[in-house]
Formats: structure tokens, C-alpha cells, sequence
């Protein structure tokens, strides 16, 4: 056989299996690195939704973006460019969020937000291809503000990383908090080493440390901050204090409060059957992440029955609509495309030998986001 | 601020640097005798690591950890050196990027494909945890303070194998001249594979140390690996003094600017955007540290003079 005659062979073989998938989803998130936890149970959580669909005409291609977001942006190319999705999903990080969803969605494709929801994106940048189903950004800190509130703290040390997610904590934290800090501080995205941080709170003369420090940052945080002899009240988003964390920190998380909007007690059956069967298919325990993902693949699924995303004003209806039993019980957009929902406060626990979390109160109700109004779309 | 967190800020410092030291001393020895850039010497840092949780986990001993992290660290580093880095010593400084690049990947796939992508646990001896309160009221982690000894014992360790052993001599000499040395009846490849093993084992060693204060997890070797990069190239490559005063220097001004700069944005605007930019500019002082070193000295502050 000639080469020539190979190429053409293969080509055809090619259109014939891209004939087969009629409509194609490109995830992008973060398998390696520091950040890698976050990025596999949103796959993990997705992947479980799409099977149990068990659709053969829906095809997911997953990447990794190593929490660097200019190879992210370098996969959204390729993905847009020469695998022709239709849309794009899976993104962990906001910074890597901002460099890949206005361009994404400039050239017409879908992007459903899995975990990063920027205020950028949810203001003045919102568009109408862009869906968030986690959240706004400054929804789990603001749970927490509001718990800092009624728990009469007037003194909290307040720190997150320097990066877009990391301001949006702080601002979201101090709208509900209101009152007087003992200290703000930015960390480095990635940091490792909080000793520094952790005198300025020894010698702040705080009453409680509110953090915001996802995947590794946390637990360096955690581990450092039980051995440093301060002895503070500590809250935060559920991000310092998902599965992952947890078991590497140990005892040092016992009874620390935490804003959410999901948690694996929270009783619908749509919950139940998320967690027992990501308990069965991955024998850990599903992280809020995984339950992003599930719920991301599950409203996608639903838009699907009802139209394809080449009708784009078909299919952004179907997702609008979120006719699908979400994890987190009532669930449905606000006219920013970013979810009205519940956020509750929840406390590490040991069940068994195993760390996780319980709901313990409702911190806000039907809560949208703060930067509604800013957005255009009505 | 007051006098005590200042203090309390140059002892962080300085724990940040001599920990910083024992990568780069394995670095810049590798890069004196033998001439090779080692980009996976991040990865030896995160078999360290890796090593003392598994035993840490295994036997409940810290100790054994520790021993077991240096073990792994200079039995990996002794390994690629013979299966890789030995064919590398002829080419130029790309082809050795190159290769070791590939190494970092497979060892943190390797890494991942055994211990699995979700971080590991592993604590500090119980007798290590808590604080003491130091004089002058400086309420101090003891593990940390444990820390700073281990790398200044490390450090006068190295001076002495440098300066008072023939196995030093030998290093000094194939520094200079590796020909000469060879032509004078030393095996210089047995040397090689020696001095990078002594490398990677106080990258293991670092790795395990720190790791019970951070999180033990595949990739975490990266970022010190940058900083140790940094490091040599401040203290001068290949002179394992330009290391301790590089790390030193690189630990303080990375803690410190990261204290120092919000506060002196505090005092021209308010308390949130003091602390997001001076954070940014914190992040770059150890850039504009080295910046400044080459100017005044291109070679470093204690390299060859050229």
C-alpha cells in the first residue's frame, strides 16, 4: 500500500469515527501538579454522569491544563480548532478561567463552569454561552462572613491566595461580615510555607482566622497552623476543607466551620444516589468538586434531550431551564446564568476513620450572586 | 510591628533558607563536578518525601522516615545517574535540559502510578511538635527550630567532607580538572555517580523534613527546585558557600518582603489593596534580588571569576 493510499485510508477511518459522535465536549482541568485532587474528582464526578447516561453519541475529551494558564489557553485552541467541540467545561482555577471563557465563548461555543466563577464573569463579562453551575466565587466565603456575624466574631484574621478567586473570597467574606479585621492578607497561589503568616496572626490580636487556601495550600496551612500553639477559632469556604484535605490533615480539622452549598449529608435523592455511587465506582469519598461535575454533566445531559448546541438558542434555553434533579436540591439561573441556591455551614467530622463534613445550619437562603445587576442580560 | 514578630519573621526566614540550602548545596555540587544542569533534582526532593510517608505510615517511626527518605533519594539519584545522566556529561547544556526534563516526568508519573494523585499524610515526631518560648518572649514551633539545626549540622558536614577529606579533595579537583584527576588515577565515573548520589540525598532529605510541615504530593519537588535555581545562581555556581548564603539570603528576602511590602503599602493606600499589591511585589523581590547580585557581580557572589 502506497503512502498515499495509507493517508487516505486513515482519513476516512477518521471522518468515520467522528461521524459517530454527534456532539463533542472538551473538559479541561487539572490532573497534575498541586492541584491535581481538584481536577480528578471533577472528571471522576462528570465521568460518573456521563456513563451512567451511557450515550454513545456524546464525546468527552479530557486534558490536562497543570494549573497553568497558558497551556490551558493552548488546549482551548486545540480543542476549538481541530477537534471541533461544541463545548468546553471543567476549568478548577480562575485564572485560567479569565484566559480561556472570553475567548471561548467570543467564538461561539458553550463553556459550563464546573468550580471557577470569577466576578468578572458574573458582572459586566457575563454572556450568554457561559453558564456557572458550582457557584459565584463569593458565595461560600460569604457564608462563612455571615457565620462569622452571628457568631459574634469581631476580630477575624482573614487570608486567601493573591489571584482573581482569591479576592473574590475576601470581598465575599467581608460583604456578609461587615464589621472590623484583626488582618487581610494575599498569599502566594501555590504557597507551601505559612509561617509568616501565622505570626502575623499570633501577634494580630485576632479572635478567628477565616482562610481561603484550596488543595495542597490548605493542608501545608492546616498542619502548620495546629503545631504553631495558636489556638483561634478557624472557618473558611468548603475548599480548605474538602476529602483530600481532610485525610492529610487528620485531627488538626476537627470541628472547624465551613461554607458550602453541598455536602454528602444533604438529604435528596439525587444526592444519595451521587454518593453511593461514586463510593462504589472510586472507593473514596466524593468531594464538593465531584459534585460539581456530576451536576454539570447531568444539566448538560438534560439540554441535550431537548435540543443539539448547533441550535444555540435551542440549546441555551434547555440549559437555562435546568430540568435536572441537581445534588443540591432546588436548583435554578438567576438571569446572569449562575445559580440561585441555598449555602449552608458545615463541620468537619470522623465518621469512623475517615474525616468529612456535616451540615449544621443554613447560612443563606436563595442566594444569587452580587454582581447580578451589573450584568446586561436580562 | 513589633520587635518580637520581626524576630519571630527572621527565624521563618531563615528556617526557609537553610532548608532551601540543602537543595541547592546538591545542585550547585552537581553542577561544579560534574558540569550538568539537573532539572530533576525536584524530583529526588519529592522521592524524599514520598519515601518517609510510606515508612512514616508503614512503621509509625520518624526516624526510619527519615532514614528511608535519604535512602531512596541517593539509591534514585545513584540509578539515574548510571542509566541516564552518565551519557549526558559530553553534550551540551540542552541536551542535558532536555533529558532531565523527560526525568522529572516520568518520575512524577512513576510517582503518581504508585502512590496514587491525592497527597499523603505525614506528621512530625511527637516529641518535635508544639512551641517553646525562646528569650526575648519569641513564641517558636520546636520543629521548626529543629529544622534550623539540622541544616546548619548539614552545613558544617559539607565544609568538613569539602575541606578535610580526601573524598573532598578529589570533588575540589574534578571541579578544576576532571582529565587531570583522571589521568592521575582516580575513577572519575565512580566519583560522578558518589557526588550525585550525596546530591539527591539532601534533596531527600529536605523533601522528608519538609514534607511533614506541607503537603506530600506529586509535583511538589517544582517550585522549590525553581528557588534553588535562584539560589546558585546569587551564591555563584558551583561553590557550596555562595549556596548557604545564597539560600540565606533567598529565605529572608522571601519572608520578609512578604511581611514587609504590605505593610509599606499600607501606607500610602487602604488595607485590601496594600495587601494585594504588596503581595505582588513580594513575589518578585527574590527576582529583583538576583537581578541586583548579577549586575554587581555576574558571576555570582562567591563563582569563579572568569
Amino acid at each position: 500500500m502506497s503512502m498515499k493510499t495509507l493517508l487516505a485510508a486513515a482519513s476516512l477511518v477518521a471522518m468515520a469515527a467522528s461521524a459517530q459522535a454527534e456532539v463533542k465536549i472538551g473538559m479541561i482541568t487539572t490532573l497534575s501538579g498541586g492541584g491535581a485532587s481538584l481536577g480528578i474528582d471533577t472528571r471522576d464526578g462528570f465521568m460518573l454522569a456521563m456513563e451512567a447516561a451511557g450515550r454513545d453519541d456524546v464525546e468527552v475529551i479530557i486534558e490536562d491544563d497543570q494549573r497553568k494558564p497558558d497551556v490551558a489557553v493552548q488546549l482551548a485552541d486545540k480543542m476549538i480548532q481541530s477537534e471541533k467541540v461544541d463545548i468546553l467545561t471543567g476549568i478548577v482555577w480562575s485564572n485560567l478561567a479569565m484566559a480561556v471563557v472570553p475567548a471561548a465563548t467570543a467564538q461561539g461555543k458553550f463553556y459550563l463552569s464546573t468550580n471557577a466563577a470569577p466576578a468578572q464573569l458574573a458582572g459586566r463579562g457575563c454572556n450568554p454561552n457561559y453558564f456557572s453551575v458550582s457557584y459565584q466565587n463569593d458565595n461560600l466565603h460569604e457564608a462563612a462572613g455571615a457565620y462569622a456575624k452571628s457568631e459574634g466574631y469581631t476580630n477575624p484574621f482573614i487570608m486567601a491566595p493573591n489571584y482573581p478567586a482569591g479576592q473574590d473570597s475576601l470581598n465575599g467574606f467581608k460583604r456578609f461580615y461587615g464589621g472590623e479585621l484583626a488582618g487581610e492578607v494575599y498569599t502566594k497561589l501555590g504557597q507551601t510555607d505559612y509561617a509568616a503568616e501565622i505570626a502575623q496572626i499570633r501577634a494580630s490580636g485576632a479572635d478567628s482566622i477565616f482562610f481561603f487556601l484550596p488543595g495542597g495550600m490548605g493542608i501545608s496551612f492546616l498542619k502548620q497552623y495546629a503545631d504553631s500553639g495558636v489556638d483561634l477559632p478557624v472557618m473558611g469556604p468548603a475548599f480548605s476543607f474538602d476529602q483530600a484535605i481532610l485525610q492529610a490533615v487528620g485531627e488538626a480539622a476537627m470541628g472547624v466551620k465551613n461554607g458550602s452549598n453541598w455536602s454528602k449529608d444533604l438529604d435528596n435523592a439525587a444526592n444519595a444516589a451521587f454518593v453511593s455511587g461514586f463510593e462504589e465506582k472510586y472507593d473514596r469519598l466524593p468531594s464538593l468538586y465531584a459534585a460539581y461535575g456530576y451536576d454539570t454533566a447531568n444539566l448538560l445531559l438534560s439540554a441535550l434531550d431537548v435540543a443539539e448546541p448547533s441550535d444555540a438558542e435551542a440549546f441555551r434555553a434547555a440549559l437555562k431551564a435546568a430540568e435536572f434533579d441537581s445534588v443540591r436540591g432546588e436548583f435554578s439561573f438567576d438571569t446572569n446564568q449562575h445559580p440561585i441556591q441555598d449555602i449552608y455551614i458545615r463541620e468537619v467530622i470522623k465518621e469512623g476513620e475517615v474525616y468529612t463534613n456535616k451540615i449544621v445550619a443554613t447560612a443563606i437562603e436563595d442566594r444569587s450572586s452580587a454582581y447580578v445587576d451589573e450584568c446586561s442580560m436580562n | 510591628m513589633s520587635p518580637i514578630l520581626l524576630a519571630e519573621q527572621v527565624l521563618n526566614g531563615l528556617q526557609s533558607g537553610v532548608m532551601l540550602f540543602l537543595m541547592a548545596a546538591g545542585l550547585t555540587l552537581i553542577f561544579g563536578v560534574m558540569g550538568l544542569i539537573n532539572l530533576a533534582h525536584g524530583s529526588l526532593y519529592m522521592i524524599g518525601a514520598f519515601a518517609a510517608a510510606a515508612v512514616a505510615g508503614a512503621t509509625g517511626s520518624f526516624a526510619l522516615a527519615l532514614v528511608a527518605a535519604l535512602a531512596a533519594a541517593a539509591a534514585a539519584g545513584a540509578l539515574i545517574e548510571l542509566l541516564v545522566i552518565r551519557r549526558l556529561y559530553a553534550r551540551d547544556h540542552l541536551d542535558q535540559v532536555l533529558a532531565t526534563f523527560a526525568l522529572i516526568l516520568i518520575l512524577s508519573e512513576g510517582t503518581r502510578w504508585l502512590f496514587g494523585s491525592f497527597p499523603l499524610y505525614l506528621n512530625m515526631p511527637a516529641g518535635l511538635s508544639g512551641t517553646v518560648t525562646l528569650p526575648g518572649g519569641i513564641v517558636y514551633p520546636v520543629y521548626r527550630l529543629a529544622l534550623i539545626a539540622v541544616g546548619i549540622a548539614v552545613a558544617l558536614g559539607l565544609w568538613w567532607l569539602n575541606a578535610r577529606t580526601r573524598l573532598g579533595i578529589r570533588i575540589r579537583a574534578g571541579e578544576n580538572d576532571r582529565e587531570m584527576i583522571a589521568a592521575l588515577g582516580v575513577d572519575i565515573s565512580k566519583l560522578y555517580t558518589l557526588v550525585f548520589a550525596i546530591g539527591a540525598a539532601l534533596a531527600g532529605l529536605a523533601g522528608a523534613l519538609v514534607g511533614a510541615i506541607q503537603s506530600v504530593q506529586v509535583g511538589m519537588g517544582e517550585p522549590v527546585l525553581i528557588l534553588a535555581f535562584v539560589v546558585i545562581v546569587i551564591g555563584g555556581i558551583g561553590s557550596i558557600k555562595g549556596a548557604l548564603i545564597g539560600a540565606l539570603l533567598v529565605g529572608l528576602t522571601d519572608t520578609l518582603g512578604g511581611v514587609l511590602l504590605p505593610e509599606l503599602f499600607k501606607l500610602f493606600t487602604d488595607p485590601a489593596t496594600a495587601a494585594a499589591t504588596g503581595s505582588a511585589f513580594a513575589s518578585m523581590a527574590i527576582y529583583v534580588l538576583m537581578a541586583g547580585v548579577l549586575i554587581w557581580r555576574p558571576t555570582g557572589l562567591f563563582g569563579a571569576r572568569t
